[in-house]
């Protein structure tokens, strides 16, 4: 009809409208507080703009206020999802600052539990990953595999989520047996779960229709981009801090790096997937490479001594008054340690100027760094694909802001 | 790193930049060089391209406030993958024009680092495509990390600060 | 078969009766009880979870710690139609704007949880990023301190919750103490 044509020839080609859509604080399958603010252009988005900061709790300066010891329950909160990795990195970096010898017994353990915590962390994000492209069922029972674990941390150190595990020096007490039967009682239970899960999605149409190709980045973006971790691993780099930088004898133990082809949701879905095979491999080695001796180090400044001696012997007092006022001797100096999280190279900048606080701690955090890219990621894809890509770089709110 | 190795990084800088060295160290065996401000983003430049050095991956960058020397200091962290060598470079900015290049030319991740020091100390990063702040609120007028600020926010009143810590 | 015999062994729990005054084919009370008695078993919560208290909502939600037996089943992402704004985490000085818009896009009535220590009142971040307490911006009916609380105290928390719903009157609303109270928060 020619009232239409003429309509056609009266719109401008080059003056498109596109609409904002607010991706906004609070969005449905709680990844996280941030907000996105896309541009759309119908479904497909043409650009992105991240807004972070809406849980930034001061970390940095609260470390400035607060004793060393102190400082662990702050790095529970950074990756809330493995917060004994955080706990156990920062008791690292205060016994490289202090230069003490950490024993083989102290360093299995802390294998044991931050290999565990690296379960959990994967064990959310693939669930997520699932829920985002409509499995839900995979979600109820991998917080279900995730209770295990918490009654592994609350039987060593009292709390589920954010465990505060350990001391500077080692750990208050070593695993009683109850800990040790629901660590193989874990190992029995979890890789048949685990399986199953696995089965779920692995070769499922649904889902590798949805994530194959989505939210790609290849392997020289991913590096300039300060990429770490599982992300990093996806996109083709075999970069890995437990292997390149070996601490808590991790070069003692034989395990594989996953590493992905294309960087895209169903790359990082099973690279995280085959970590935590490579995680349970890596418990079992530890449990049969066990050795015998002290749970913690030789470190009377920071480690309390036992309450028998406090109540009995006037040095265990002393040492027990001042540690927890925080009056101990630290040397000066700067120190820079990294773990390998479970979003990353998790690492910890500290300047110490002698006084009983840090003068600054900086922490390096993974999530942060490479969310920087996420704009990039989504850009031509649909708004869909832009969740699923969210959900699947695990971006942890309390790791981003800080 | 063995010395050899923290050697030749040192000799590939002094090769073209002697001058802007100002001091070499390494505590707990962590190569760290403190440089000028002026060429930064040059020398990060040419740490990246020259095959001897080829630190092409940024670890970290923030920003450190000495109030006894009235100077903010920009560290940065580079770390070459293949060699598994790590370096740390200091910067010091006097605090009252706290103002270098950016870095964001050579490293896009240094993007929100720099937004993220910016926000905390205040430093200006000139070149920088977006300079505003990234986790505290917009309107904030200070720069909380710097040593003079409290930790807590001073108009509340349900907490009593006689109490032990603050 | 196993699991079949157990299940018709067990007894179906039911909601229990008001009190009132029963005879052949009727059952009288007051409208207060019946509403209330409906209203408590079928709230719908909007999990307003922002760190680490949101996973253990998530662990609360899930199979070991059903909260769907409770009446929750159905989580609202939309305030318009929750009932219960449960909030679990740090409340960020940036994040009260956001926090204040839900509170007010939910119909009345509404209850609001506080779930954790920084949401209750700042927790260990006494910082000047953090909000001290979500009851500076909206009113709270209950709180449940922990950091992060277990499960079973967020169950907790939800149960008075469901006893505040229950015993609440129906004029409780409209009534001038309530209004009083909004006007405290600035809330229309």
């Amino acid at each position: 009809m020619d009232t239409n044509e003429s309509l056609i020839g009266q719109a401008p080609p080059e003056e498109k409208q596109y609409s904002y859509l607010n991706l906004g604080p609070t969005h449905p399958a709680t990844h996280g507080i941030f907000q996105n603010v896309l541009k759309m252009d119908g479904e497909k988005i043409v650009d992105a703009e991240p807004t972070i900061g809406y849980i930034h709790r001061a970390f940095e300066k609260l470390a400035e206020r607060r004793p060393y010891a102190q400082i662990t329950p702050i790095t529970d909160r950074l990756n809330y999802c493995s917060a004994p990795i955080n706990n156990i990195g920062w008791h690292m970096t205060v016994e490289k600052l202090l230069g003490t010898e950490i024993p083989k017994r102290v360093q299995y353990l802390r294998v044991i539990i931050m290999e565990l915590a690296r379960i959990t962390d994967h064990l959310i994000c693939n669930a997520v990953i699932g829920v985002d492209t409509g499995a839900l069922t995979g979600f109820v029972y991998m917080f279900q595999q995730r209770e295990l674990v918490y009654e592994i941390y609350e039987e060593i150190c009292g709390a589920r989520l954010t465990t505060n595990i350990g001391r500077i020096g080692g750990f208050e007490r070593d695993f009683s047996p109850k800990a040790w039967a629901k660590i193989h009682q874990f190992l029995k239970e979890f890789p048949v779960i685990l399986k199953e899960f696995e089965n779920l999605l692995k070769r499922n149409r649904i889902f590798m229709d949805r994530t194959i190709a989505v939210g790609g980045i290849t392997a020289e973006r991913a590096l300039s981009y300060s990429f770490s971790g599982p992300n990093l691993r996806a996109a083709g780099v075999d970069y890995d801090v437990r292997v390149a930088d070996p601490y808590s004898s991790y070069e003692d133990f034989d395990f594989i790096i996953p590493i992905g082809s294309n960087g895209d949701v169903y790359d990082r879905f099973m690279v995280r997937q085959e970590e935590m095979w490579q995680s349970l491999s890596i418990i079992k080695q530890a449990i049969d490479k066990l050795p015998d001796g002290p749970y913690h180090a030789k470190v009377p400044e920071f480690y309390l001594p036992p309450k028998e001696e406090v109540y009995n012997n006037m040095e265990a007092l002393i040492y027990h008054f001042k540690i927890v006022m925080g009056e101990t001797d630290i040397p000066k100096g700067e120190v820079y340690h990294c773990v390998e999280g479970g979003n990353g190279e998790l690492g910890f900048y500290l300047i110490s100027d002698g006084g009983r606080t840090p003068f600054r701690l900086q922490f390096r955090r993974p999530c942060f760094i490479y969310y920087q890219a996420y704009p990039e990621m989504i850009k031509g894809s649909m708004l869909s694909d832009a969740i699923l890509t969210m959900s699947s770089m695990n971006v942890i709110a309390g790791e981003l802001d800080a | 790193m063995e010395a050899s190795a923290q050697e030749k990084i040192i000799n590939s800088l002094k090769q073209k930049y002697e001058g802007d060295i100002l001091h070499i160290e390494t505590p707990y065996g962590f190569l760290t060089i403190t440089l000028k401000k002026e060429k930064i983003t040059e020398i990060i430049r040419y740490l990246y391209d020259n095959p001897d050095t080829k630190f092409q991956y940024l670890t970290s960058l923030g920003g450190v406030h000495f109030p006894d020397l009235n100077q903010i200091a920009v560290v940065y962290q580079l770390h070459n993958l293949v060699s598994n060598q790590r370096l740390r470079l200091k910067t010091y900015l006097p605090v009252d024009n706290p103002v270098t290049d950016t870095l964001t030319s050579v490293f896009p991740a240094a993007n929100w680092m720099e937004r993220e020091t910016y926000d905390f100390y205040g430093v200006n990063f000139k070149g920088h495509p977006d300079l505003r702040r990234i986790l505290n609120v917009d309107e904030m007028i200070i720069f909380p990390m710097r040593k003079e600020y409290p930790l807590e926010d001073q108009t509340r009143e349900d907490k009593n600060d006689s109490m032990f810590g603050r | 078969m196993e699991r079949t015999e157990n299940i018709s062994k067990s007894p179906v729990g039911m909601a229990e009766k008001p009190d009132g005054y029963e005879g052949a084919g009727f059952f009288a009370t007051s409208l207060e009880k019946v509403v209330g008695m409906a209203r408590k078993n079928s709230i719908w919560p909007l999990p307003f979870a922002t760190s680490c208290c949101g996973i253990e909502f998530m662990a609360t939600m899930g199979a070991h710690y059903d909260l769907a037996r409770f009446g929750s089943e159905r989580l609202s992402f939309s305030p318009r139609q929750a009932d219960l704004l449960m909030v679990m985490g740090t409340i960020a000085k940036k994040m009260g704007p956001v926090l204040r818009q839900v509170y007010e896009q939910m119909a009345e009535p509404r209850w609001v949880l506080s779930v954790g220590a920084c949401a209750s009142s700042g927790g260990i971040f006494d910082t000047y990023s953090v909000l001290q307490g979500i009851d500076r911006i909206i009113p709270v009916d209950v709180y449940v301190p922990g950091c992060p609380p277990r499960p079973e105290q967020i169950i907790d928390g939800i149960i008075k919750i469901q006893h505040l719903v229950e015993n609440e009157s129906l004029r409780r609303r409209d009534s001038a103490e309530y209004k009083a109270m909004l006007n405290k928060y600035g809330i229309e």
